[in-house]
Order: structure tokens, then C-alpha cells, then sequence
């Protein structure tokens, strides 16, 4: 056998260790994930989940920034002690617009789930810019920068476009008017005001920082956390039936 | 294919699919002829000064 | 047989090779520069432009000095050493990190109330330099050690390695600096953003071929099973790392994007992804290393090389499996928690077979745990696995995780395996390779190798029963109802009874990090050539002589 016969053979030895290895770790992930894309009993049938209105996006993105998925999560789970705690357990479908999901892995602080409405805006302005001046024992670091800063320095239509590519159904009409939708959520006599009420169902509006001079970040992110968990109705929401899992 | 039959086909040749390559898997590390190889090969870090090329 | 010269002349064919693609580099990130209004990324493709030129003024300054194609004779022992100098560095450094942070929870004044020091952006910064830092380091520079011995043949190609390990550094720093100035995709452990992932991919593809195309050249006839799990982990993470991280850029010019994927189908591909970056990078890779370094340590084979066969199928298929533990009770569909569970409890067996092959790999040398710190070192690691490995199943039990998820107990779990199994296996590895790499006769100090193996043993103990405390003590206080049926605990007389359990926690951190300051002390000396007057034996196994008859550099 020549030399380069046998060459031939340890490269084929160690290509069967490689395709051998991908398909055995292939599996697993392809049992557990494709399905979740095709079974129609993943995602509950449910009324009012909505895209988020463009302030609520620019909020979005700052929570992540920040990292607030590193204390908090935005995941009540279906145990009787976290629903008395934070509110009915949470749906699949209060999630399905959201690139990436922020259910979190712990909870240093709670669950933000359904912390939209249960808190006043002034409380959140407060408690963001010194936490342990509204709640003393609490370990959240300060964010009093977040006043200092425009809510969003590009432009938010873009990212309403990226999500749309992702599944996202924005409207054009909601891409048209995304830059006065983000300003007028937070200025409630302005003349847009109205109008993303109607285009965004539920959707908040109101100066949520006190500060009528600039829409700020602080505007954005609490514009977001007012409205976590208050789209879907829970006094109509029927678990049984198809949205049995 | 609904849930339910995915789900039926799954829990029976799923096991036995499993089996048989756990099966294979095992035939191979335990088949006598392969005993030298291993040996070898399990002795490799231990004289690996010498560099063949 | 290829010559020495024929050799040499591809080298510099190679480097040639290297200066259009460090000018293409330079020309994308000036293009980034002129078109981008994202001040990070101007900082990002600054950096880049640093590095390409860097490596292309190193590389015109060889062929100028008639350099060109150099390098040292038999085994490629240069990068493996730039890659011990890597580990101890980013290692030292995501310890420090985490302590810091451990602090801000205890004591959450050091914060300081700015962008770049708050717990939410120094996290992601504490988990990424241990884990693709530090670890990261770590697994480059010991499989490419095990790699090219155990086939007896140098390792593939002359730039290839040195742009793996370069490249490799570049992802970090543009990973971490990004991560401190808000850019970051919020998936845990894949925070880097579309860019930063794009650049990894490459240089994770030429680590797979530098991997492969050395097993393709070797001169044993079987591959040595280390190079399995070595494998295995190499081309898990590409998997795990293109599929997690599809996402849509804003704009080719900007640093953000969204993943494609939302909500339920987002949280499982991020937890398939999560689990098997501990089950792929966290365990298959050092378990390459236990099987490489234990029997090398202690001078004999492993325990059984059959077990080991079946240890590398079972440990690859059924952890692919246990992500959905991770969602227990949440909005994911019961059959996928189901799966996850089951196969979380089978994962014990597998586990527990490379534990006891590991750990009788020393039978007939037990007495080595006495007389040679870094055996001990190794087989404590080897022990801190098949502890988190019992941990973990237990913890997959769902009506366990009800109690113990989105608590400490997880943390404390994590740092079991991460401080104990991988930090010790990672140490002991270090320990052997530094003497050889360096051709030192012996370490520094064995007495500050048992220093540093108490004081972090300590530390982790500090850490882990503080965090079981605090962990199940919360999520027993969250669940506690009063005689009136009422919920008996606010959420923030929970955190408040974390306080002193945060602290005991910190300290145990920072006596980590005090060991591996020892650590990288001796480390230094030892590659200075130092020897420090002392009266432990050192074992021959430890020196250069025993490993020996390296070719002349």
C-alpha cells in the first residue's frame, strides 16, 4: 500500500468521527425544536398580543442593554404560590413577538412579567434613579443616567423593518409613522397621541418621566414595563379547549 | 402525521432505535479483536515524546 | 517524509498568503469607519483595522528580515504556550470580575450608578471571560497540545494555529468591550453581537480545520479518545453557535440586531444552546483534557479505554437532550419538558462513567494524591464533576427545580462544576503544561501549588454552601404561606435575607481569586526558570526530562 492509499484511510476514520459526533448531537436538538415550529398547540389562541408600539421597542432594547434579564425574569410559572405572587401563569402567545425572548434564568430581583400598571410612573422614576430610596433592602443598581438620554438616537423604523423580516407583523403604515409614534406616546397633547392608541391597542400614554422637555430613555423603558403583561385578558381566557397543552 | 402518531412512533422505535446504537456502541468497545488497538491506544499519551514526521 | 526545507518554504508561502487577507481585514473595517454613525462600532472596526495591521506589519517584518517560514523544529509547542499565558490572564481577570459583581449584590453602593459598572453589564462580562476566556484559552491550548502528540505529528499549518489563537483573543476583546458599553444580544453565554458572532465563526472554522487536517496527518493508527471529546466539542459549539445566534442586523453599519427567533421557540433554541455550551464546552472539552492529563500526571493509561468509548456516544447523545430543565413550568409545552427532564436524570450514568474512569486511572498510584499537589488538584476536579453531575440530574427533577430554579441554588451549582471541575482540571493542566512548554526541570514551588489548592478549595466551599443556603432558603420563603393562607414573605424580605449569604459568598470568591494569583505567580516563575529551595519531592513525572527529548528549539 502506498503512502498515500493509506492517508486516504485515516482521513476517512476521522471524517466518521466527525459526521458520526453531528449526527448523534443533531438529533436531540431537532426532536426537541422542529416541532415546536409545527404543532399548532405550541402558541396558545389568544386575543390582544400586539407588536410593540415603537417607545415600547426603544424601552425594550434598553432593558436589554442594560442586562435587567440577568435579575428579573418575565416567566410566571404555573405554581400556585408565583400566580398569587404576580398574576396568572404566563402564555406562550405573550411572547411570540419577542426577538429574543427575555424570560430570564433568575430572579435577583421578581418577575416583571405582568408588572405593567401595578406601580406608578413617578414610583418607577424614583425607584430607577436610587432603588434603595423607595425600597430600602433592595440591591438594584442606580439608573439615573437613563433621564439624562434621548429615548432612541437612530431611527426606530429600521428596527420595526428588522423585526418585520423576523415575523414581526408591523404594518407599513405603523413603519410610515414609527419616529412620530415614539415621540407622541410620550407627549399625550400632542397631535399624534391619539393615533398610536389606535394603531397599538392598550398602549400607554402618558409623559412618563415627568419631563416634558425631551422624550427620554427613562420615557422608553417605562413605557415598556407599563405595559408587560396587560395585553391579554385573563377574565376571558379559556385554558381548556385547544389551548390545552 | 398528527401529534399523537409522532408522538406513538417516537416512544417505540425512538427506544429501540436508541438501544440498538447503544447496542453498537458497546459491541464495538467490548469486541475482542479491537482489545489490542485500545491498548495501544490508551498508552499513547504516555510516549508521546517522539515525533514521527 | 516531508523536509525541513519543503517545510519551511510552505511556512512562507503561508505567511505570504496572510497579507492580502490582513489588508482585506483593514479595508472592511475602514469601510465599517467611514459608513457607520454607531460610535461602538467605530471603536470595534477601529480595533479590528489594529489588529489586521498588527499582524501584517509582524508578518512584512519577517519576510523583510528573510524570516519568512520560520519556525521551531518537531512539535508546535509556541502557541500552546501563547495560550497557557492566555488562560492564566483571562483567567485572573473573569475571576476578578466575578468577585466584583459578587460584591454589588452583597453591597449594591458599587454599583456607582453608571452605564458600564452596573451588575447588568458586568455579569455577561463575569461569565464570558471564564467561560470563552478563560476556558476558551484553556481548550485551544491543551487540545492542540493533546492533539498533535497524541498523533505524533506536528500540528496542521504555520498561520493557521497563530490566527486561531490571535483571532481568538480579538473575539474576546470585542466581545467584553462591547458588553460594557451596551452591546449585547441578551441570550446568556451568546451575548456577543451579529458582528462579533460572524468573526467567531470564522475562527472557529479554522480551529476545526487546524483539528482536523492534524488527526488527518497522524501517525497512530487509532485517534486517542481525548481527540474525541476534543472533537466533539469543536464541532458541537459551531453547531450550537450558528443556530442560536440567526439574526437580523438593523443595518450592516450598526450593532444591533434581532434574532430571528421569538419567544417559546427563542427559549428552547437558547437553552439547547445554554445546556450544551456546559455539556459541549464546559464538559466535553475537559474531559479531552482529563483523559490527556490524568494519565500523562500519573503515568499510566486510563482506567478503561473501552469505558471511555462508551462514556464519549452516551455523554454526546443524551446531553444534546436535557436544554428544556431550563423551563420547567414555564409556557413551553409539557411534552418538550418532559424529554428534558428524562434525559437530564439518564445524563447521571454517562456522567458518573467518565468520574469513576477518571478517577481510577489512579488506581496502583493513589499515594500520588499525597505527595503531588497537582494530581490532588486533578482528581478534585474529577470529584467536583461527579458531585455537580449527581447535582444537576437531582436539580432536573421538576418538582426539585420548582424550588430551585430562579434561585441561588442554580448559581451555586454552576460553581460547583465551573469552580471545582472545570477551574481545577484547567489549574492541573496548566501546572503540567508550564514545566514542559518552558523546559523547566520542575515547577516553582510545589508548597504554593498546595497553597493555592487549599485556598481555593476553601473558597469554593464558602461559595457553594452559601449559595445552597440562600438558594433554597429563598425559594422555600417564596413559596410560604401564613395560617391566614396568604403569601407570608414580600419579595423583598427575601432579598433582604440574602445579605449575609451574598457576603460569605463574595469571600469565597475572593479566596478563588487569591489562589490563582499564587497561582500565576508560580506559574511565572516557573517559565523564568526559578526554583524555589523547598522540601517536597517533586515528582518526576512533573519535569521536562520526563517528557522530554522535546527537539532542540
Amino acid at each position: 500500500m502506498s503512502v498515500w492509499e493509506k492517508h486516504k484511510i485515516f482521513e476517512t476514520k476521522s471524517m466518521v468521527l466527525l459526521i458520526g459526533t453531528l449526527i448523534t448531537v443533531s438529533i436531540g436538538g431537532m426532536v426537541e425544536i422542529m416541532p415546536l415550529y409545527y404543532l399548532d398547540t405550541t402558541i396558545e389562541k389568544v386575543e390582544g398580543v400586539r407588536p410593540y408600539s415603537p417607545l415600547e421597542l426603544a424601552g425594550r432594547n434598553i432593558y436589554i442593554r442594560e442586562g435587567c434579564y440577568n435579575c428579573h425574569s418575565q416567566m410566571i410559572r404555573s405554581l400556585r404560590d408565583e400566580v398569587e405572587r404576580y398574576g396568572p401563569y404566563s402564555l406562550a402567545a405573550e411572547s411570540m413577538y419577542d426577538h429574543p425572548f427575555q424570560w430570564g434564568s433568575k430572579r435577583t430581583g421578581p418577575d416583571l412579567a405582568r408588572v405593567g400598571g401595578k406601580y406608578s410612573d413617578d414610583w418607577h422614576v424614583a425607584h430607577m434613579i436610587d432603588p434603595r430610596d423607595i425600597v430600602p433592602g433592595s440591591v438594584m443598581p442606580g439608573y439615573p443616567f437613563l433621564m439624562k438620554t434621548p429615548a432612541w438616537s437612530g431611527n426606530i423604523a429600521d428596527d420595526m423593518r428588522a423585526n418585520r423580516m423576523a415575523g414581526v407583523p408591523y404594518t407599513d403604515a405603523m413603519i410610515a409613522t414609527a419616529e412620530t409614534d415614539l415621540q407622541a406616546q410620550a407627549n399625550p397633547d400632542s397631535d399624534g397621541a391619539e393615533a398610536v392608541a389606535e394603531r397599538y391597542p392598550k398602549a400607554v400614554v402618558r409623559d412618563f418621566d415627568g419631563d416634558p422637555e425631551m422624550v427620554s430613555e427613562m420615557d422608553a423603558l417605562i413605557a415598556y414595563l407599563q405595559m408587560l403583561g396587560t395585553l391579554v385578558d385573563f377574565s376571558v381566557y379559556d385554558a381548556a379547549g385547544s389551548n390545552l397543552r | 402525521m398528527t401529534y399523537e402518531t409522532a408522538t406513538s412512533f417516537a416512544q417505540i422505535w425512538g427506544m429501540f432505535f436508541f438501544i440498538i446504537v447503544f447496542g453498537a456502541v458497546l459491541v464495538y468497545a467490548l469486541w475482542p479483536s479491537n482489545r489490542e488497538k485500545f491498548d495501544r491506544a490508551a498508552r499513547s499519551p504516555l510516549n508521546d515524546d517522539i515525533i514521527e514526521d | 517524509m516531508i523536509t525541513e526545507q519543503v517545510r519551511t518554504d510552505r511556512a512562507a508561502f503561508g505567511e505570504l498568503l496572510s497579507l492580502p487577507v490582513a489588508a482585506l481585514i483593514i479595508a472592511i473595517g475602514v469601510a465599517e469607519i467611514l459608513a457607520t454613525s454607531d460610535a461602538v462600532m467605530t471603536f470595534h472596526a477601529g480595533v479590528l483595522i489594529l489588529a489586521a495591521g498588527a499582524a501584517g506589519l509582524w508578518l512584512l517584518m519577517r519576510r523583510m528580515g528573510g524570516k519568512a517560514g520560520e519556525h521551531e523544529a518537531g512539535y508546535n509547542h509556541a502557541v500552546v504556550r501563547a495560550g497557557v499565558i492566555a488562560s492564566m490572564f483571562w483567567g485572573l481577570a473573569g475571576f476578578l470580575v466575578g468577585d466584583v459583581i459578587a460584591w454589588q449584590l452583597a453591597y449594591p453602593v458599587l454599583n456607582f450608578d453608571l452605564p458600564w459598572t452596573n451588575f447588568g453589564r458586568l455579569r455577561p462580562l463575569h461569565t464570558s471571560a471564564v467561560i470563552f476566556a478563560f476556558g476558551g484559552n484553556v481548550l485551544i491550548a491543551t487540545s492542540f497540545f493533546a492533539v498533535q502528540r497524541t498523533c505524533r505529528t506536528r500540528l496542521a499549518g504555520h498561520m493557521a494555529p497563530w490566527f486561531v489563537f490571535w483571532g481568538y483573543q480579538l473575539f474576546i476583546v470585542l466581545a467584553a468591550t462591547g458588553y460594557v458599553l451596551g452591546v449585547t444580544q441578551s441570550k446568556e453565554y451568546a451575548e456577543p453581537e451579529w458582528y462579533v458572532d460572524l468573526w467567531l465563526t470564522v475562527v472557529w472554522v479554522v480551529y476545526l480545520l487546524v483539528f482536523l487536517c492534524t488527526l488527518f496527518k497522524r501517525k497512530e493508527p487509532h485517534i486517542y479518545v481525548a481527540n474525541w471529546f476534543f472533537l466533539a466539542f469543536i464541532v458541537t459549539v459551531a453547531m450550537l453557535h450558528l443556530i442560536n445566534n440567526v439574526t437580523i442586523p438593523v443595518s450592516w453599519t450598526g450593532t444591533k440586531s434581532y434574532i430571528y427567533w421569538s419567544g417559546v421557540q427563542d427559549a428552547m433554541t437558547q437553552w439547547w444552546y445554554g445546556h450544551n455550551a456546559v455539556g459541549f464546552f464546559l464538559t466535553a472539552g475537559f474531559l479531552g483534557i482529563m483523559y490527556y492529563f490524568v494519565p500523562k500526571r500519573v503515568e499510566r493509561p486510563v482506567y478503561s479505554y473501552r469505558l471511555s468509548i462508551v462514556h464519549f456516544w452516551a455523554l454526546i447523545f443524551t446531553y444534546i437532550w436535557a436544554g428544556p430543565h431550563h423551563l420547567f413550568y414555564t409556557a413551553l409545552p409539557d411534552w418538550a419538558q418532559t424529554l428534558g427532564m428524562t434525559f437530564s436524570i439518564i445524563l447521571w450514568m454517562p456522567s458518573w462513567g467518565g468520574m469513576i474512569n477518571g478517577l481510577m486511572t489512579l488506581s496502583g498510584a493513589w499515594d500520588k494524591l499525597r505527595t503531588d499537589p497537582v494530581v490532588r488538584m486533578l482528581v478534585v476536579s474529577v470529584a467536583f464533576y461527579g458531585m455537580s453531575t449527581f447535582e444537576g440530574p437531582l436539580m432536573s427533577i421538576k418538582a426539585v427545580n420548582s424550588l430551585s430554579h430562579y434561585t441561588d441554588w442554580t448559581i451555586g451549582h454552576v460553581h460547583s462544576g465551573a469552580l471545582g471541575w472545570v477551574g481545577f482540571v484547567s489549574f492541573g493542566a496548566l501546572y503540567c503544561l508550564t514545566p514542559w512548554l518552558w523546559q523547566r526541570a520542575r515547577l516553582y514551588s510545589l508548597r504554593l501549588v498546595e497553597w493555592h489548592f487549599w485556598i481555593s478549595t476553601l473558597g469554593i466551599l464558602l461559595y457553594i454552601t452559601a449559595m445552597w443556603v440562600s438558594g433554597i432558603l429563598q425559594g422555600l420563603m417564596w413559596r410560604a404561606y401564613d395560617s391566614l393562607g396568604f403569601l407570608e414573605y414580600s419579595f423583598i424580605e427575601t432579598v433582604e435575607a440574602m445579605h449575609p449569604f451574598y457576603i460569605i459568598r463574595a469571600i469565597g470568591g475572593g479566596l478563588f481569586v487569591i489562589g490563582s494569583l499564587i497561582m500565576a505567580y508560580n506559574l511565572w516563575r516557573t517559565a523564568r526558570g526559578d526554583e524555589a529551595v523547598e522540601t517536597i519531592q517533586h515528582p518526576e513525572s512533573a519535569s521536562a526530562a520526563a517528557l522530554a527529548k522535546l527537539p532542540a528549539e
